[in-house]
């Protein structure tokens, strides 16, 4: 294989954004036939290289190799007609135009839809994709949006093909159904790079691991002579335990009871449907379900910020008082006593302040406290100093601007300001997405402690085996409606995975 | 793959990660600077004058004599008093360009005073019951366009610009209605004889900048507060919040409906004491044209300055400058009045535009290969 020229190469790439060095003198190779997987931990400037690549970001110094020519690569155009195509996290599809439209948009010469319909189905045949090139985007789910900008990317001849993180909106079986596509496009002599946080996925999947460290490049292995620890290791630099604890509940006691929330979302459209449950203190209640299926609605109707239709949300006292919550705004809620934090699923752009820095950040919870006009800038200072040594965020400074942290730190400041205020109940959603190894484990031994502390916490997570390992009752949701609540020491993952889809795990809809 | 040309890009751009003070201060010079040339150049090929002497002249007619520096100075203090009214809306995202409208309705209600209660109530208390009424004027006048955001989400940019079309045809019509003398279509000068409600000149007729004294202390003090309501008081933050990010506000439980709509109502109340100013303390009468455009020079104002009240000290004053010394260019040199224009609009070219250089990076990129 080494012998091979290399379809991409990069040697020495360099790229600084103001005074940080996101990539420095990287060099790296990706070869046809294989699928890479890029490691590393967030802020070790995978994303930003692979940028570069595919044209976002032109490298302040070093050369990119094309099957051996050296390129420019100016623009995403001249990726393309390099043949490199990148999948990127956030979707970048037109809702009200077909999957066809979406495909063919932006390329010259003259537009026939059908004749492109004809080559998006026959891409869909040769790998097994499974898109209606005719479906308009916003009917699609986002499994079914993800298929599209990959068709997207092979329709415009993709040899190269960049998938940033492309598992983790997914369920474990689309999951296995765009692992099936990727090995058949390697079969295809495609050369794949995969940029992922979950070990399992690189060690099922990939044939190669490269290994970026704070933008620089550590080194690559064969998936087949490594392992996750192995790996790990690499991308942190230090040994790190891969076991999440799972302490047993201490003296649980019911803390917040739902019975019967219908939620509608501003368009009328049902979100949750009779949906009961209780969560009690000092035990984690895991929530999982495909992304879209009323998990965000459920966190956002307990802690007040979504209009309830029916039912009720009790929040239950020690002594066994019961307040109920609904019809409460977030503020009266608190002022109750009710300890609610919230971590919400767009940590920027709810929860935080993305052109603030840390310590205005930290400030959003207290600075109503007192009784002068003005407000009181030294404690909140404090509390941002305390979590950026506590958590180790890694930031210029407290007067940073949260928005230039990389993601992980991002959920780290806002975790840490949510905990900071010794909540009764904490509800988290994606405490970890898009966070590298060792910071999501710094964020489960966070949430662990909350729960060891008798708080009630409600973990809406996306990775199925974490729910598994951390949560002592997993509540599954389909499609807005209880699917079966069961036990996490027991949980059998594929049983969860239909649970997710179908009502109660049956195979009839 | 069929297309394997080559092409290195000329030029990169790409955004700037924050720039030093010093450096982008320099910019900023050198913008002047050269936008300074540039009117030069341009004056010695068209109207063949000394270069020099247009910029003295421009000198000239903002500070060439006692009475013309203090008139600056007041000018210089209307227009950073609307921008400073307009700041703490556009700190919230919410585009307040109605300015205009809220001066004259502050403006209105303070002739109407003195109209009214000119020959009833002591001086003192008639310009006690003018300041009040200006200011809700002005603030109810903002406030109109903030609910309909608040509560319906409407666009306030549309909004709050139609409301100084209202307000110009109700001054319009109340100054036919109490045109004097009849048929003149204008008020005159309200109380000549008695100077009711005329605000009072500071320090007595002694003291040569007594007439625009008030103006200018007005300024100075809401300039300050300004400052410290923005930055360190806790409305101040909510207005932060909400402007960032609706979404985190309603969040940690911020009542964005009431901050909305209180921080307009601060915006228009500012603007209503603007009007009180120039009514009975400026003008002692009331036009139509009274605000001048101003409302809409101080939107440019406060983006000038990105917000910070003392740098839009400086902003009011270039402009101040600007306008007042093509005047004296004009009356001088015999040049039409639109050559002035002409070099008022480069300097304020290269002032806006040098804002680009200091948020980006521009890169040119030398043929062949690096190492």
């Amino acid at each position: 294989m080494e012998n091979r020229i290399p379809a991409v190469k990069l040697v020495d790439i360099s790229k600084r954004f103001g005074p940080v060095a996101a990539n420095s003198h990287v060099n790296m190779e990706v070869y046809r036939g294989e699928i890479l997987a890029l490691l590393g931990e967030n802020g070790s400037g995978k994303t930003t290289l692979m940028n570069m690549l595919s044209g976002i970001y032109f490298p302040d110094e070093g050369q990119i190799f094309i099957d051996g020519n050296p390129v420019t690569i100016a623009s995403p155009r001249d990726a393309f007609n390099l043949g490199i195509g990148m999948v990127h996290q956030h979707f970048k599809l037109i809702d009200v135009l077909t999957a066809a439209e979406n495909i063919v948009l932006g390329l010259e010469g003259r537009l026939d839809i059908k004749a492109a319909t004809g080559k998006i189905r026959e891409i869909c045949d040769k790998y097994g994709f499974e898109v209606d090139p005719t479906q308009k985007i916003y009917d699609m789910s986002v499994s079914q949006k993800q298929t599209v900008e990959i068709v997207k990317v092979l329709y415009r001849g993709a040899e190269v093909l960049i998938l940033d993180e492309p598992t983790a909106v997914l369920t474990p079986q689309e999951t296995e159904k765009l692992f099936d596509v990727l090995r058949r496009m390697r079969e295809d002599n495609k050369a794949i790079v995969i940029i992922t946080h979950k070990m399992h996925e690189v060690e099922s999947l990939s044939d190669r691991v490269a290994v970026l460290r704070k933008g620089e490049y550590i080194g690559d292995m064969m998936t087949k002579d490594t392992n996750a620890g192995e790996m790990t290791n690499m991308m942190v630099g230090r040994k790190v335990s891969l076991n999440i604890k799972r302490p047993e509940p201490v003296n649980p006691k019911d803390r917040i009871k739902v019975s019967g929330v219908t939620v509608r979302n501003e368009e009328g459209i049902l979100k949750l449907e009779d949906v009961s449950f209780t969560a009690r203190s000092g035990e984690i209640l895991g929530i999982a379900g495909i992304s879209g299926c009323g998990q965000k609605e459920l966190l956002e109707a307990i802690a007040g910020l979504q209009p309830v239709e029916k039912g009720s949300i009790e929040y239950i006292e020690d002594d066994g008082t019961a307040e109920e919550l609904i019809g409460k705004d977030p503020r009266s809620i608190r002022d109750m006593g009710v300890s609610l934090s919230f971590v919400p699923e767009d940590r920027l752009g709810m929860g935080l302040v993305g052109n603030m820095d840390l310590a205005e950040n930290m400030m959003l919870r207290s600075f109503e406290k007192g009784g002068s006009p003005f407000t009181d800038r030294k404690a909140p200072y404090e509390l941002a100093k305390n979590v950026v040594e506590e958590l180790e965020v890694v930031t210029p400074g407290i007067s940073t601007p949260v928005r230039r942290l990389s993601g992980g730190n991002v959920q780290k400041v806002l975790v840490g300001r949510e905990i900071a205020s010794a909540p009764k109940v904490l509800l988290t959603a994606y405490a970890v997405r898009g966070l590298d190894i060792n910071s999501s484990y710094t964020i489960y031994d966070l949430i662990n402690k909350q729960k060891q502390a008798g708080v009630a916490v409600i973990f809406v997570g996306e990775d199925l085996d974490v729910l598994m390992e951390l949560s002592d009752r997993i509540l599954v949701l389909c499609g807005g409606r209880v699917s079966g609540i069961v036990d996490g020491r027991n949980a059998d993952r594929a049983k969860i995975g239909l649970m997710m889809t179908n009502i109660g795990g049956g195979n009839n809809e | 793959m069929s297309n394997r040309k080559n092409h290195e890009p000329l030029v990169h751009i790409s955004k700037r990660d924050g720039m030093t003070f010093k450096k982008a201060l320099i910019i900023r010079i050198g913008a002047i600077a050269a936008a300074l040339i540039l009117c030069a150049i341009i004056t010695m090929i068209f109207t063949g004058e000394n270069p020099f002497g247009i910029y003295g002249a421009m000198a000239a007619g903002a500070f060439g004599s006692v009475r013309k520096t203090w008139i600056t100075f007041q000018n210089v203090s209307i227009l950073l008093l609307i921008a400073l009214a307009l700041t703490p809306a556009f700190k919230m995202r919410f585009w307040n360009i109605g300015g205009e409208g809220q001066v004259l309705i502050g403006g209105l209600a303070a002739a109407t005073c003195m109209l009214k209660l000119g020959d009833k109530v002591p001086n003192g208390i008639l310009i006690l019951i003018m300041f009040a009424a200006s200011v809700l004027a002005g603030g109810i006048w903002s406030v109109i366009p903030a609910i309909f955001k608040a509560k319906w989400n409407t666009n306030e940019t549309l909004s709050t610009l139609m409301m100084n079309y209202i307000a110009t045809q109700l001054v319009a019509f109340f100054t036919v209605l109490w045109e004097v003398p009849k048929g003149s279509g204008k008020i005159g000068i309200i109380n000549q004889d008695t100077n009711a409600g005329w605000l009072p000149n500071l320090f007595g007729s002694g003291f040569s900048g007594s007439k625009y004294l008030l103006t200018i202390i007005f300024a100075v003090i809401i300039t300050a507060g300004m400052f410290i309501y923005l930055a360190f008081s806790k409305q101040g933050y909510e207005i932060a919040v909400v402007g960032e990010s609706v979404n985190t506000a309603r969040y940690v439980g911020i009542n964005v409906e009431k901050v909305i709509i209180r921080t307009v109502f601060i915006s228009g109340a500012i603007c209503g004491l603007v009007g009180l100013l120039l009514v009975g303390g400026i003008n002692h009468t009331l036009t139509t044209t009274i605000a001048g455009g101003q409302g809409f020079t101080a939107v440019m104002v406060s983006w000038l300055a990105k917000f910070n009240p003392f740098i839009m000290i400086l902003a009011s004053l270039l402009i101040v400058f600007l306008s007042r010394g093509a005047g004296e260019v004009a009356t001088n040199f015999g040049l039409n009045q639109s050559f002035s224009d002409i070099l008022t609009g480069i300097i304020l070219f290269f002032i806006i535009g040098c804002e680009f250089f200091i948020s980006y990076k521009i890169s040119f990129r030398r043929g062949g290969h690096k190492k």
